[in-house]
């Protein structure tokens, strides 16, 4: 207690000292945290992915289609449970900034395989009923205030022409990561909409999805799909849904590599900033030391206090950086719209956080404990501050 | 209270020298000294005459070149750090000139703080502390910080923290030095009085004649030897 008292005083010796050491803390703190987030949030797609889920897409690229007489084919393989299939749209909605994903999916069996979208079953019918229905995420419903009966018309670019839908459902995501931002319709009005304006491009699938009897025949069904249209004009690419999503995210590797450096450097600099507010505390203290020691502290004791200080001091810095993260990420998060699929503070972030203030703590203090540890007594008396 | 003959501080040819951009500066040569237990020793001298290094040699703050050095019947020159450490704690009291006292504490808890070394708990420690402060008529400043403290009451809280151990000598180095006429003189008769009527053996550095004529004896230095 009494040094606990001693400890605690001292970090509040110099309060404007202290506070804009905790304030940088603080910045450096949360910087980590919502950078973490981004780099987490760009991911999340990945993250998200179910494990018992395959997607096929032509091998060459994904700009090619596959037919849509694959889905027969795929479903009689062995392990596979069920198919659906889904055309990436990329529509835009009044402008380009209002980027959210927009599919055309085959109505009656994508959300059987999908089950981490929940729509109440009666809204689920009406979208199948609806050839120009949609179903929308909470979070881009939230985002352009979409409500269901609400017409929305979006600007094909891939497929040219204005679109007009009419929101049938809202999904909830079952778990927090799954993406609740995406813009389903049915496939059949897109397909159907080709056919009178573009007939070379009707019955082209974008990606099947492949639903697995088990999580464990992934790599067989995947080599089998793929090796039953393998000379065929339009071969396969199968592989799981995870691997499908890094495939994107590998994409824009360098600026998650970048973003995951910042968040590091900024660590780093406020390490250095601490490291020199404690060598500063510590040669004014000097003296102090060597009373200490004079009357029979050792190197331990005066040890626990520096450090214990640091900690104080990294400690406030890091409970408020992380307490400011939360509603921060939030309006960051708020701010990008449906740019990423889920924007949330995880708690892996939160330890990363814990971990950096404690070693900005141990940095801080290693040298300035070592030198209060070695100086003579005399020399450290003879030094009057 | 009368002094005991035996001597609680022997020091045999003790040599001490400083090494500066290479050469050597002999500080104390061939030191041999006696104190008694219960005595109360004045260490005179002109600047650099080496009275504050025989003084941390004493205190065992500071290593000795040469010679022997035993306080208390223990030759501290064969100490390690740790061991000469909890032998301090536990055998020597400090008044500095500048108090040394910790800005963040009560005059209560720096008085206190020697004590942590102890196993004496908080309780015993609260009673020792209150005796100690009420010896050194700070009574009614227990809860004061030291800034809120005049220069003579910090140096009385300092005597406070020095003989809260009980230890077996007192080192002070020019305990009056930072302080003005009427402080000094309360702060000397508080050592004699601490060397009257508790016996402690005390082992003064001073420049101040005055503070000086109140020891029972007084050693001269010079040029890092003494007097005969």
């Amino acid at each position: 207690m009494y040094y606990l008292k001693m400890i605690f005083r001292n970090a509040l010796r110099h309060r404007l000292r202290s506070g804009l050491t905790v304030l940088g803390i603080v910045v450096a703190i949360v910087a980590f945290g919502l950078l973490r987030t981004v780099v987490d949030a760009w991911y999340a797609g990945a993250e998200a992915a179910s494990k018992s889920r395959l997607v096929s897409r032509n091998s060459i690229s994904l700009v090619f289609s596959l037919p849509l007489a694959y889905s027969n084919k795929i479903r009689q393989i062995d392990g596979v449970k069920a198919v659906s299939y889904a055309n990436w749209f990329g529509g835009v909605y009044v402008t380009e900034k209002n980027f959210f994903p927009q599919f055309a999916v085959h109505a009656p069996t994508y959300f059987d395989l999908y089950p981490e979208f929940v729509v109440p079953p009666a809204q689920l019918r009406d979208f199948q009923r609806d050839r120009k229905g949609a179903i929308v995420g909470r979070r881009l419903a939230n985002t352009y205030g979409f409500k269901i009966g609400d017409s929305v018309s979006l600007r094909g670019t891939i497929f040219p022409g204005n679109w007009e839908f009419v929101i049938r459902g809202i999904y909830d995501g079952a778990e927090k990561k799954t993406d609740v931002s995406q813009f389903f319709f049915q496939w059949d009005y897109l397909n159907e909409t080709m056919r009178k304006v573009a007939p070379r491009r009707v019955n082209s699938v974008g990606v099947y999805v492949i639903g697995l009897s088990g999580a464990d025949r992934a790599a067989e069904v995947a080599a089998t799909v793929d090796a039953t249209f393998k000379n065929s004009l339009a071969e396969t690419l199968t592989e799981t849904e995870q691997a499908f999503q890094l495939g994107f995210v590998s994409m824009t590797e360098a600026i998650v590599v970048a973003i995951r450096i910042v968040s590091y450097l900024v660590i780093f600099i406020i390490m250095a900033v601490m490291a020199n507010t404690m060598a500063m505390t510590v040669r004014e203290r000097m003296t102090e030391y060597a009373t200490l020691k004079a009357l029979g502290f050792g190197g331990g004791h005066l040890a626990a206090l520096i450090f214990g200080e640091a900690a104080v001091i990294s400690g406030l810095g890091a409970m408020l950086g992380i307490f400011l993260t939360y509603p921060l990420a939030e309006k960051f998060g708020k701010a990008t719209g449906t740019l990423f699929p889920a924007f949330r503070v995880h708690d892996e972030t939160v330890y990363l956080q814990l971990a950096c203030a404690a070693l900005i703590a141990v940095i801080a203090a290693l040298v300035p404990c070592w030198r209060a540890a070695r100086v003579r007594i005399v020399d450290g008396l003879r030094n009057i501050g | 209270m009368k002094q005991n003959t035996q001597a609680v501080v022997e020091i045999r040819n003790l040599a001490k020298a400083y090494h500066r951009g290479g050469q050597v500066v002999p500080v104390l040569t061939d030191i041999t000294l006696d104190i008694a237990a219960g005595d109360y020793v004045a260490l005179m001298g002109p600047s650099g005459s080496g009275k504050s290094t025989l003084l941390n040699l004493i205190a065992g703050i500071d290593k000795p070149d040469a010679g022997s050095l035993r306080v208390g019947g223990v030759d501290i020159v064969t100490l390690d750090e740790a061991d000469l450490a909890a032998w301090r704690a536990r055998n020597v009291g400090f008044i500095f000139q500048f108090y040394n006292l910790m800005p963040v504490l009560t005059a209560f808890e720096n008085v206190e703080l020697p004590l942590l070394l102890t196993d004496l708990s908080a309780r015993e420690r609260e009673e020792h502390v209150t005796a100690a402060l009420a010896m050194v008529g700070l009574s009614d400043r227990i809860e004061h910080y030291p800034s809120e403290l005049s220069g003579g009451q910090q140096q009385r809280v300092a005597i406070a923290r020095a003989i809260i151990t009980d230890p077996t000598i007192l080192v002070a180095d020019e305990p009056t030095g930072d302080l003005d006429r009427a402080s000094a003189e309360d702060v000397l008769n508080l050592i004699d009085r601490l060397n009257r009527e508790l016996g402690k053996t005390i082992i003064m550095v001073t420049h101040d004649p005055h503070a000086a004529a109140k020891a029972r004896s007084i050693r001269q230095l010079d040029k890092g030897e003494l007097a005969k």
